[in-house]
């Protein structure tokens, strides 16, 4: 039998459309738990590659017969050779192209909204890794929020679209992925905005984005109203997009809310974050959407892939909102948090241009989950 | 800093996963058991791969030395010392051992693995004479003084004490297990 392949996309569809999926995931056991595809319906095998060089009858009784299989690895070249043995063995499956690596980088553009004056709001959700980014679009004009790496992806997008990208902004520095937001600014000549609070030791030239800011994006001005909002580090800045959408970074997530650590000030933090969540937050419309740039786990996913609640139903579910004591807050963001990103140290020295690592490098420094929030 | 015997040399640079790991296996069949290979790669996934895969066949993964865009891993083929009867009289236990070296540091502990696993582990203080090299190596040693065997597990020093014995060595004492639960302070060349 053959072996097919499946990309990221497919995979992507399946896990939108919670449909079923049997993975073996042939890296080793602590990649494994560490970090993995998810999916609402899918099940898991995991048997490191190495462990089948010399056949693969042993796990052959494994696989259930009415399920798709996936083989999956680290960067595709060991899930080829023992989808190859399976197949051999007389099993369908498929192989997962370009492995982990790929399922990092994959970006699912979804479109959350129109815009009241005919724009358009599409939410980038890479969804191995659980960040978000957003395309503002409105007439020929676009602004691009928390990108990522992947800058070519925004970059051609855009293009689809025939606008032509004007603003890029962070929200904060980020410590989990590598920003797009300088390269993509550096590649269309858009204004790069960040936070001066975050940027001390930034060593580019950049806009700086402070409270009240107010950017137009297209000829019929699509309004991105700029909020300090400091918590999970010290420069944090929130949108108000088109008086609809509240996009608030590492801040508030949908089930989780921002950890005050990953600079090193997480005891300095936590009354910041606190005033954020539970004061400045609280004065804006409970109608607002929320849009993150994070999402924790696959159930966060609407129906149609994106995330998004209104702020009023967070304030009623989320829990990180939901902690009426001060000292039960403090505790609950500084203690017993999950370990941090991987490489986080590295990935903030190159959000500040400090460091410039090659492609290859920054993948393996991604390498993994988020991990911005605490529940 | 230490000069690392090796046994064989694999390269398996320029090469993705899974072929540094199905080539190191194929290559390890030929070694004798306790040999020492050196696998040369330029996977970065390769370091974490290679330990376990030794983990899950029961060779020994020894270290990875970094240099430039190479990985140096260093592995040792499963033996069965283990099961062999250790025969000489003297011995002490780990802890005797770390207490001895808490109250006198200058006392001689000779470690007799293969310099590989010496450079990723060993007791500070220790000098490195591989069992295969102490017949002609002796010399190196003071017959009166007090000298702690140690290896990984009790077994190949057991021998060399019991070499050192015949020789005239007449203060020679055993570590028993060894560097494979050693607590103590350690060095590495990592």
């Amino acid at each position: 039998m053959t072996v097919h392949v499946m990309t990221p996309e497919e995979v992507t569809k399946k896990v939108i459309n919670k449909e079923e999926l049997f993975i073996l995931d042939v890296r080793n056991e602590s990649d494994f738990q560490d970090w993995k595809i998810e999916g609402a319906n899918f099940q898991y095998l995991n048997v490191p590659y190495f462990e089948l060089l010399d056949g693969v009858e042993e796990i052959l009784s494994k696989f259930p017969a009415d399920k798709d299989i996936l083989v999956v690895c680290a960067k595709e070249g060991s899930s080829v050779m023992v989808a190859e043995m399976l197949s051999e063995a007389g099993l369908t499956v498929s192989y997962l192209q370009g492995g982990m690596k790929a399922w990092s980088e994959y970006l699912e553009p979804v479109k959350v909204a129109d815009l009241k004056d005919g724009g358009e709001l599409y939410q980038f959700v890479r969804i191995g890794k659980g960040c978000l980014s957003y395309m503002i679009i409105s007439n020929g004009e676009a602004a691009i929020i928390d990108a990522t790496r992947m800058a070519d992806v925004y970059v051609d997008f855009a293009e689809s679209k025939k606008a032509v990208v004007t603003h890029v902004f962070d929200t904060h520095l980020h410590a989990d992925h590598i920003s797009g937001g300088r390269m993509i600014a550096e590649k269309t000549k858009a204004t790069y905005w960040l936070p001066p609070k975050d940027a001390e030791e930034v060593v580019f030239s950049y806009e700086p984005l402070e409270d009240g800011n107010e950017v137009m994006v297209g000829r019929t001005p699509i309004r991105i109203h700029a909020m300090y909002s400091p918590g999970h580090t010290i420069g944090s800045t929130s949108f108000v997009v088109d008086d609809q959408f509240l996009m608030t970074g590492d801040i508030l997530f949908i089930d989780s809310i921002g950890r005050p650590d990953l600079a090193g000030k997480a005891e300095d933090w936590v009354g910041d974050l606190r005033e954020t969540l539970y004061t400045r937050y609280k004065e804006l419309s409970e109608e607002l959407v929320v849009l993150p740039a994070h999402f924790m786990i696959i159930d966060e996913l609407n129906e149609d892939g994106s995330v998004s609640e209104k702020l009023g139903v967070l304030y009623a579910k989320n829990h990180g909102l939901n902690v009426a004591d001060e000292a039960a807050f403090r505790k609950l963001v500084t203690e017993n948090l999950p370990p941090q990103p991987n490489a986080y140290q590295e990935i903030r020295k190159t959000n500040m241009g400090k460091t410039t690592p090659d492609t290859e490098q920054q993948r393996e420094m991604e390498i993994g989950p988020n991990r911005c929030a605490v529940r | 800093m230490e000069n690392m015997t090796v046994n064989v040399q694999l390269d398996a640079k320029g090469l993705a996963c899974p072929m540094p790991i199905v080539k190191t296996k194929k290559a390890m069949k030929d070694l004798e058991p306790g040999q020492v290979i050196e696998v040369q790669a330029t996977d970065k996934g390769s370091k974490a791969d290679m330990k376990a895969w030794a983990e899950s066949t029961g060779h020994q993964y020894l270290g990875t030395i970094e240099e430039g865009d190479v990985l140096k891993h260093y592995l040792r083929k499963s033996s069965e010392e283990e099961a062999v009867e250790r025969k000489h009289p003297n011995v002490i236990d780990n802890k005797g051992l770390e207490k001895k070296l808490q109250e006198n540091n200058s006392l001689v502990v000779l470690d007799v693995r293969e310099t590989a696993e010496y450079a990723f582990n060993h007791i500070p203080s220790a000098i490195s004479i591989p069992l295969g090299k102490l017949e002609e190596r002796m010399n190196e040693l003071s017959k009166e003084a007090e000298i702690y065997v140690v290896c990984r597990t009790g077994s190949r020093s057991d021998l060399a004490a019991q070499k050192l014995t015949e020789n005239g060595f007449e203060r020679v004492i055993n570590v028993v297990p060894g560097m494979s639960e050693w607590t103590g302070e350690t060095e590495s060349i990592e």
